[in-house]
């Protein structure tokens, strides 16, 4: 193992990381706003990958211009989401924990089902994308460019998170929200409009991953379970509640993931970021960053 | 004195004696094979999802990761068999010790969490012993393990001209099951979990010993889910990792206690006997399209019971046990 070989999979598997990152945003935002966890993240990031797929098979449109596209209706969709099924959720005055994994995780079901009832179970793969299949060399160093613009993509989203979180009104709403959703109805804010908006920004951010994704991954119904648990992991690592603790996690588990792919067996890649996960935990029972 | 709980308890007892013995008679009429499958998968699920709920209901400790005890029953009977000929029998015990020793030992980290962060260190721990599983050669990797036919007897638990037998055993894990948990319903360790759910921190300041009533929940959980898993392997027959240890196993384990209601004595019963045959009719009737209809059908009826009924099914039926139960 040469410090080449080294070098090379720490930059892919920083580069992964960010994007794991950006799939676990989403995830995160929502859990700090009002402390549900989406078991049908994995869901949204397939029909986000299909969307993606589907405008380029028919229109030619490449990934990189449709992803604002596929993140506005993953916006759509996010707070229908909400306000259709979650809504309900979060009002149930039994079991409340129980009922949001369990509503959300039927949602994933019917989603999944959905997508072989019309899609198939045929893996499907953009082919001729402007970046697919094209890698830069840096120092001897080869970069996927897929990749290099997703880790781009994901920096820019994290920044305009920040700014969105701390610069405006609604991201103002947002976080008195979760401070205390109760108070904000006092002083004329909606909490189910805000909701319904978080829950938009959320899946808008898990769509403009999977646009990216659908570059470079095959898509098919059940993509989605491979990286939610990636996903929930990314969260707990940095600490539910804390957006910028998903941001530190996916660069965490995108290392460990590289770093196990080297030592272990590829099959055993994911025994590291599990392994990680439950060291920090019982270090800190919290997350890296969490503040509840 | 005979109070209102006691009276309760012992109708539950009587319930459970009719039911069972309804039960033990059906298949004696109904002697379509597909018909007792579903009987025998109904069962199974039931007596897993009770044994679940001691652990995640009463206890309140939410676990996603059981199918880690189901596979290390399913795997320890196997690999007992086929690489050293021991009877399933023994398998079935020493699968369901060795997962409630595991249980202890990953308890003993795991129980110091609280919320998502220890349903999430739940599902990891399970997805490593599948990985770990699929990587092991001695036992099958990938492929798994096919249980050769040695013989149609109970001694061998393994019987090839009739499901009856299946079924029968089945029965008796879904009482044993239930009754374990009527049991401790009403011992001190049931009272001790139901404090430690509503209220840890108040428990502890009472005197429960918090931690320790985790670790007997979670053991007790185990052992059944083994002995369940056990049964699965002899049933089927042949066993590979994601069969027995996926993911989906340690939801089909929740679905029908919380279904029916979690941390409730008949709730888990409840939600198996109207899942899986649901789930089994949809797959056969409208699934074999492999076009995902029934996974619509399925995740839709989740969808619609735990946001109509919240605290599960059962306060339908026994509106009055509930308030018992409290």
């Amino acid at each position: 193992m040469t410090a080449q070989t080294i070098i090379q999979s720490l930059a892919s598997g920083l580069l992964m990381g960010l994007l794991y990152g950006l799939i676990a945003v989403g995830l995160a935002l929502i859990f700090g706003l009002m402390d549900v966890v989406n078991f049908a993240h994995g869901e949204f990031l397939m029909i986000a990958m299909y969307a993606t797929f589907f405008l380029f098979a028919f229109f030619a449109i490449d990934p990189l211009l449709s992803a604002p596209l596929v993140a506005a209706a993953l916006f759509v969709f996010g707070a229908v989401v909400y306000l259709l099924i979650v809504r309900f959720a979060v009002r149930a005055k039994a079991n409340a924990g129980m009922v949001q994994i369990f509503s959300t995780f039927g949602l994933a079901i019917v989603m999944r089902g959905l997508a072989q009832y019309f899609f198939t179970p045929d893996y499907r793969s953009v082919t001729h994308s402007w970046l697919g299949g094209k890698t830069v060399s840096i120092g001897g160093i080869f970069l996927p460019e897929p990749q290099l613009i997703g880790a781009a993509v994901a920096i820019a989203a994290f920044g305009g998170l920040y700014f969105f979180i701390n610069r405006t009104d609604f991201g103002r709403a947002l976080e008195a929200t979760r401070e205390d959703a109760g108070a904000v109805a006092l002083v004329g804010i909606d909490k189910n409009r805000v909701f319904a908006l978080g829950w938009g920004l959320g899946a808008a951010l898990v769509g403009l991953a999977g646009a990216i994704m659908s570059i470079f991954f095959y898509i098919y119904p059940d993509v989605g379970a491979s990286f939610a648990l990636i996903a929930y992991v990314t969260v707990a690592l940095g600490g539910f509640g804390s957006v910028f603790g998903a941001f530190a996690g996916g660069i965490i588990v995108g290392l460990v993931e590289a770093t196990t792919a080297l030592l272990l067996p590829p099959s055993l890649k994911a025994v590291g970021i599990y392994a990680v996960y439950l060291l920090v935990v019982f270090v800190r029972p919290r997350g890296l960053f969490g503040s509840m | 004195m005979d109070t209102d709980f006691a009276r309760s308890r012992r109708r539950d007892l009587i319930v459970a004696f009719v039911l069972a013995a309804i039960a033990a008679v059906v298949p004696l009429f109904v002697k379509d094979v597909y018909v007792q499958n579903i009987m025998v998968l109904t069962l199974m699920w039931g007596a897993l999802s009770q044994s679940w709920n001691i652990l995640s209901g009463y206890c309140g400790q939410i676990s996603l990761g059981h199918a880690l005890y189901f596979g290390i029953g399913a795997y320890t009977t196997a690999l007992l068999f086929t690489k050293f000929g021991v009877l399933p029998w023994f398998g079935m015990i020493g699968g369901g010790l060795i997962s409630a020793v595991i249980a202890m030992g990953l308890g003993y980290p795991c129980f110091r969490l609280r919320g998502h962060y220890f349903v999430i260190a739940t599902i990891v721990i399970a997805e490593i012993g599948l990985l770990l599983f699929h990587n092991w050669d001695w036992a099958g990797a990938a492929l798994g393990i096919d249980i050769p036919v040695r013989g149609d007897s109970w001694l061998k638990f393994q019987f090839t001209r009739s499901k009856l037998p299946y079924f029968y055993f089945a029965l008796a894990l879904a009482c044993v099951a239930w009754f374990v948990t009527w049991w401790l319903e009403d011992s001190k360790w049931g009272y001790w979990w139901r404090a430690v759910k509503d209220n840890p921190e108040a428990a502890e300041s009472l005197g429960v010993v918090v931690f320790n009533s985790k670790m007997g929940a979670a053991a007790v959980s185990a052992f059944l889910v083994a002995v369940g898993g056990s049964f699965y392997a002899q049933f089927v027959s042949y066993i590979d990792p994601e069969s027995v240890m996926g993911f989906q196993f340690s939801l089909l384990m929740a679905l029908p206690a919380v279904l029916g209601g979690i941390g409730t004595l008949w709730g888990p019963l409840l939600g198996a006997v109207i899942l899986i045959p649901v789930t089994e009719l949809t797959r056969s009737f409208i699934g074999g399209s492999g076009r995902g209809v029934d996974l619509i059908v399925y995740g839709g009826l989740i969808i619609a019971i735990s946001l109509a009924r919240p605290q599960g099914l059962v306060g339908l039926f026994t509106p009055k046990r509930k308030e018992a139960a409290r």
